[in-house]
């Protein structure tokens, strides 16, 4: 296999996979199902043959692929695999078997569209995280919306078409501004002729400063609204809590990550200065989110909106661990991104699996669960404690790392995030109870059955990484150690 | 190996009976629970007796995060600290697992009770047997979830659930600040190793250390229930007895008191945390003795008394006599282990019944549980020759002899109080759990108590005969053997080692034989005397309770729902929702343009060319 395009392979695998969806009869469910399940595992063996090839301790990019695209306006096909996006890559293609799998019970209508959507989403997402070109970064960037708004839009709760619409707005008008900043950037790369979108070149040369600051303020724009930053987090709770259980875990575990992964990629090494200047600024928003996140989910009543506010407060904290610039704050951004990927797609699994059950997610339609379902008790129970961070699972890892770099960045970061940790416990142990325990208060309680093995499944995986990255985070940590090492240093040479 | 093996039986025991232990015959699963323990026990005994334990018995185990400048390994550290710990937890657990064998019996959630406590005692041993203070933290952190996990185990009473979770949240509380000093420590020492901690301690700031101590001391009052966060204890009783006996008085919460001895070398740098802990620990001491004198329901009494006791440890580390601390932590593991077995033993017999008003006459039919809850009780209120003697003795004569002639010595003044109202409330507790009813109330108990089986009766009898002989290990008779052993470990300024004053040796069981006088004459014939309004206020815990309830639990669910119906939905998303009618609003109005009509486009050319013609010409 040596000398294959791999990261095209990936790129393109699960489009492929549509491709062959598509032509399978629209009746045959059952097949497109599978379909849909074979591409997204065959991508992630893909992506573990690159895990394991992955050349650990340097910086360097690999798997590199560039080809000519538009030489005349210096837009090339680059593709490239380094230690920062091959957490992010990994985990999307982990993810995405899971939350196809999830939609065999949650997603009953058009279940051809709905297979080419994930798929297609599924290819956005890797290019995005793959691209080494800013103008192939935009289209995959822009491309993740349109599978995005379908999913919300048509598979989605009763506000679908407002959450939808609000989805896109939103984030579309970050990507606007990010467009133009793309545009600037090309043009100061050099004289007419010898320009650039190449993300090597452009972060060889750093544009000056008062220019950088504005760059820097349309990228980051762009970024933290998707992630989401706090205050732009808005659009964040109505899609998660309309979306499909599918959609919700893609959403929460990939899409958000899209933002974060910008601040390394893009925002450290390409504004190295305004990154510096401007890291207090987001600092401060990341830890007012970690508390507020915190503080609204512990009022929620809905159980998707109290998942998607944690999200909030997680997000910061991986957020305040970029902009520590720290090397130990950096990795446990990185290491976090995954785990909130994990923990938080396993927690929309696990509302998923009893809105399947009961059609409510309210707090106050629950009540008793743990002693119907046993079984889902404990997985549910594994799933919060990750969420929690709590020591032996892959949470603390992350959050540990994080606080350490904020540490050391300036005490006041760690000592206020800190609240993070107590509030976590607070608002999910307070949703875990009110489903959980008590006297059983369910809906229909004769559908209140334990997980199928088809449910155990999808949480088998999620629930085996949990523990391996809690345990042994060296296999992910090595792995990304000289390319967030390199990044430190490009940030902190620029002054 | 072999140090391994003693924390993998009690996982394996976990993951046994945690997996498959549904499909297993009870018999079975009390076998595999148990007997992992008891495996264990038996493990600690041998390793103990290991020469390398003197000079610090390490095994590495893997590397476990590395980032940055920052990495730290896994490893297990034996040495005479952790090995008097490791002895405590296996031992007392192992009894502790035969006695739930029969106070289980019946319980449906069988396996999984037996599961919880098997990952109880692993995350206990890692606790204890952890190299870094972070393999510490993380079975720091794992007892709490176990904690949880039990107290809520009858987790369809709201009750014991929200018990669970006050718990997991309090303690959490203490676990952030313990996180945040240990990230200090990390930043200033380079490393969280503990054997070359009294080498790099000495390079930190004497401020810094301060810093770093106050923090993990605060994460201690979480976990071992000092003021301010000792809240949780008392709920935590509707948790199994069993659990209570083990976790909520044995072991976990002795946590806080292991930890200062572990980080000796820091806590000897820092004077400030010093005066403090031992302010905390004997004013908590005290308070939690006077609530415990008020308390109806006997496991209450028991908890609180628990709070108290732990004060007088921390009151012992506070004024640098570790030894005496480890000592006293030592015996109460036996004597309030005991206490808690009997009250098990008094609830097994009558169906639940806990209210000490309502039981009361037991003194016949459950004569063996009377006999260890009464050898409990003289060994708690510091009797002769019961092992509570021996340690509380020593840590108010080592308080005497090291705050004399400063204002400190007030510690030393409210441990001998509190040793006072120790015996009052457990000479109360006893009257009304054993004595016969006085004959005008005509209360007589329901139903036909009856004695333990023998599983639970055998571990009573074994931690009574602990409880009895355990001042042993610390009496000139018999050579000291535990002091000794420690006296070796702490390598703190020697105290020149003058026998004590005789009237000082003999204060302590004075005040505590007055004491339990004081009580025999308040409640004899088990009257129910309330104390008036010195009462009511330690009912409602010097009104600390309140506080609690209204203003920090009320006030911050009052701030979480202003954030989320207000801040949230009007402001933040408001302005949103606003910005796009805004943006609705200008294309409604810029649309009355687009009339579609070729005249009105051709008249707007033609306006536009006649405006820039003229800036051009007359303008410019």
């Amino acid at each position: 296999m040596r000398g294959w395009p791999l990261l095209s392979i990936l790129v393109f695998l699960p489009v492929a996979g549509a491709a062959v969806a598509a032509i399978v009869d629209r009746r045959r469910e059952q097949a497109i199902r599978w379909t849909g399940l074979a591409a997204s595992l065959l991508t992630l063996g893909v992506v573990l043959v690159i895990f394991e090839r992955f050349a650990v301790g340097t910086p360097a990019v690999q798997f590199e692929e560039r080809a000519v695209w538009i030489p005349a306006a210096g837009i090339a096909y680059h593709l490239g695999i380094d230690g920062i996006s091959l957490p992010l890559v990994l985990l999307t293609t982990v993810i995405m078997p899971l939350a196809l799998l999830s939609s065999w019970s949650s997603v009953g209508d058009r279940v051809k569209e709905f297979t080419v959507s994930m798929l297609v989403l599924e290819t956005a997402l890797l290019g995005t995280f793959l691209s080494l070109d800013l103008v192939l970064f935009y289209v995959f960037w822009d491309a993740v919306l349109i599978p995005m708004y379908f999913i919300i839009g048509l598979w989605g709760g009763p506000r679908r078409v407002y959450a939808a619409f609000k989805f896109i707005l939103y984030t579309a008008s970050g990507s606007a501004l990010m467009l133009v900043a793309i545009i600037v950037l090309y043009l100061q790369s050099g004289p007419a002729g010898a320009r650039t979108f190449d993300w090597l070149a452009l972060r060889e040369a750093p544009v000056a400063m008062p220019l950088q600051a504005w760059l820097f303020a349309a990228f980051a724009l762009a970024f933290a609204i998707k992630v989401p930053l706090w205050p732009l987090h808005t659009w964040l709770p109505d899609a998660h809590t309309e979306a499909p259980t599918p959609g919700s875990v893609v959403l929460a575990a990939v899409l958000l990550k899209m933002g974060t992964y910008g601040f390394l990629r893009f925002l450290l090494p390409l504004f190295p200065e305004a990154s510096r200047r401007f890291a207090p600024l987001l600092v401060t928003l990341a830890i007012i989110g970690i508390l507020y996140g915190a503080a609204v989910s512990w009022a929620q009543r809905d159980m998707k909106r109290l998942v998607a506010m944690s999200s909030v407060s997680h997000l910061g904290f991986v957020t305040l661990g970029a902009f520590a610039l720290t090397v130990e704050g950096l990795q446990g951004s990185l290491l976090q991104m995954v785990n909130h990927g994990i923990s938080t797609g396993g927690l929309f699994l696990v509302v998923g699996v009893l809105y399947d059950r009961t059609h409510s997610r309210l707090l106050d339609d629950y009540g008793g669960v743990a002693a119907l379902m046993p079984r889902f008790a404990a997985v549910a129970t594994i799933v919060m404690l990750s969420s929690m961070a709590l020591p032996g699972t892959n949470g603390f890892v992350g959050e540990f790392l994080i606080l350490l770099g904020a540490f050391r960045a300036a005490p006041v970061y760690a000592v206020v995030a800190a609240g993070g940790v107590i509030l976590s416990a607070v608002y999910l142990l307070w949703m875990y109870q009110r489903v959980m325990h008590g006297p059983v208060a369910v809906k229909e309680r004769a559908r209140v059955v334990e997980l199928s093995r088809r449910e155990l499944v999808l949480f088998v995986p999620l629930i085996a990484l949990i523990f391996w990255i809690g345990l042994f985070p060296g296999a992910l940590l090595s792995r990304s150690e000289a390319s967030i090492r390199a990044l430190v240093e490009r940030v902190e040479a620029a002054r | 190996m072999l140090l391994i093996l003693i924390l993998a039986l009690p996982l394996a025991g976990w993951l046994l009976n945690g997996l498959i232990g549904g499909r297993l015959t009870r018999r079975a699963v009390g076998l595999i629970g148990a007997g992992s323990v008891g495996l264990a026990f038996a493990a600690a005994l041998l390793a103990a007796q290991q020469p390398a334990v003197a000079d610090g018995w390490r095994v590495v185990l893997w590397d476990w995060i590395a980032a940055g400048s920052f990495s730290v390994r896994l490893g297990l550290l034996l040495d005479r600290l952790s090995a008097v710990m490791v002895l405590i937890v296996t031992g007392v657990g192992f009894l502790i697992h035969v006695y739930s064998a029969g106070y289980m019996r019946e319980d449906p959630g069988y396996s999984r009770y037996f599961a919880y406590l098997n990952l109880f005692i692993a995350s206990m041993l890692l606790l204890v047997l952890g190299d870094t203070l972070l393999a510490l933290f993380v079975g720091w952190e794992l007892v709490g979830l176990c904690s949880y996990l039990l107290i809520g185990f009858w987790f369809d009473r709201e009750r014991a659930a929200s018990a669970g979770r006050k718990a997991f949240v309090v303690n959490r509380i203490g676990d952030a600040a313990f996180l945040l000093g240990m990230i200090l420590l990390a930043l200033e020492a380079g490393t969280l190793e503990l054997a070359p901690l009294a080498r790099t301690a000495a390079t930190i700031a004497p401020a810094t250390v301060t810093v770093i101590t106050l923090l993990l001391f605060a994460g201690a009052t979480g976990k071992s229930a000092q003021l301010p966060l000792y809240t949780w204890l008392p709920d935590a009783m509707e948790g199994p007895t069993p659990v209570s006996a083990l976790i909520h008085a044995a072991t976990m919460v002795t946590a806080g008191v292991y930890m200062i001895a572990r980080l000796h070398p820091l806590f000897a740098r820092a004077e400030m945390t010093q005066t403090v802990v031992a302010v905390v620990g004997a004013t908590t001491a005290f308070f939690a003795a006077t609530i415990a004198l008020v308390q109806w329901d006997l496991k209450r009494v028991l908890a609180y008394s628990t709070i108290s006791q732990l004060g007088y440890m921390f009151l012992a580390m506070g004024l640098l006599a570790m030894p005496a601390g480890m000592f006293h932590l030592t015996t109460h593991a036996f004597f309030k282990a005991l206490l808690f077995l009997a009250a098990g033993s008094v609830m097994h017999a009558m169906g639940g019944v806990i209210d000490l008003r309502r039981l009361g006459g037991l003194a016949g039919p459950l004569r063996w549980t009377m006999w260890g809850f009464l050898i409990g009780a003289l060994a708690l209120a510091g009797v002769p020759p019961f092992a509570g003697f021996f340690s509380k003795d020593l840590i108010l004569e080592q308080a005497f002899e090291r705050t004399q002639g400063s204002a400190l010595l007030l510690v030393w003044g409210l441990g001998l109080l509190t040793a006072f109202v120790t015996a009052v409330y457990i000479t109360r507790a006893a009257i009304m759990t054993f004595a016969p009813p006085a004959a005008h109330t005509g209360h007589a108990q329901r139903g036909h108590p009856h004695e333990a089986p023998s599983l639970m009766l055998w571990p009573m009898g074994a931690l009574a005969v602990l409880s009895a002989a355990g001042g042993l290990l610390g009496s000139q008779v018999a050579g000291r053997p535990l002091l000794h052993s420690l006296e070796q470990f702490f390598t703190l300024e020697a105290h020149a080692a003058v026998a004590p004053a005789t009237w000082l040796v003999l204060l302590t069981p004075a005040v505590g034989l007055l004491g339990i006088a004081a009580g025999y004459l308040l409640y004899r014939g088990r009257r129910q005397v309330a104390l008036g309004w010195l009462g009511t206020f330690f009912e409602r815990q010097w009104y600390l309770e309140p506080l609690y309830d209204r203003v920090i639990v009320g006030g911050s669910r009052w701030v979480g729902r202003m954030l989320a119906d207000v801040v949230e939905l009007r402001v933040i998303d408001g302005a949103v929702n606003g910005i796009g009618a805004a943006v609705g609003r200008a294309g409604r109005s810029v649309r009355a343009v687009q009339t579609g009509y070729v005249r009105n486009y051709a008249a707007a050319i033609l306006a536009g060319t006649v405006l820039l013609l003229g800036y051009w010409l007359l303008l410019r």
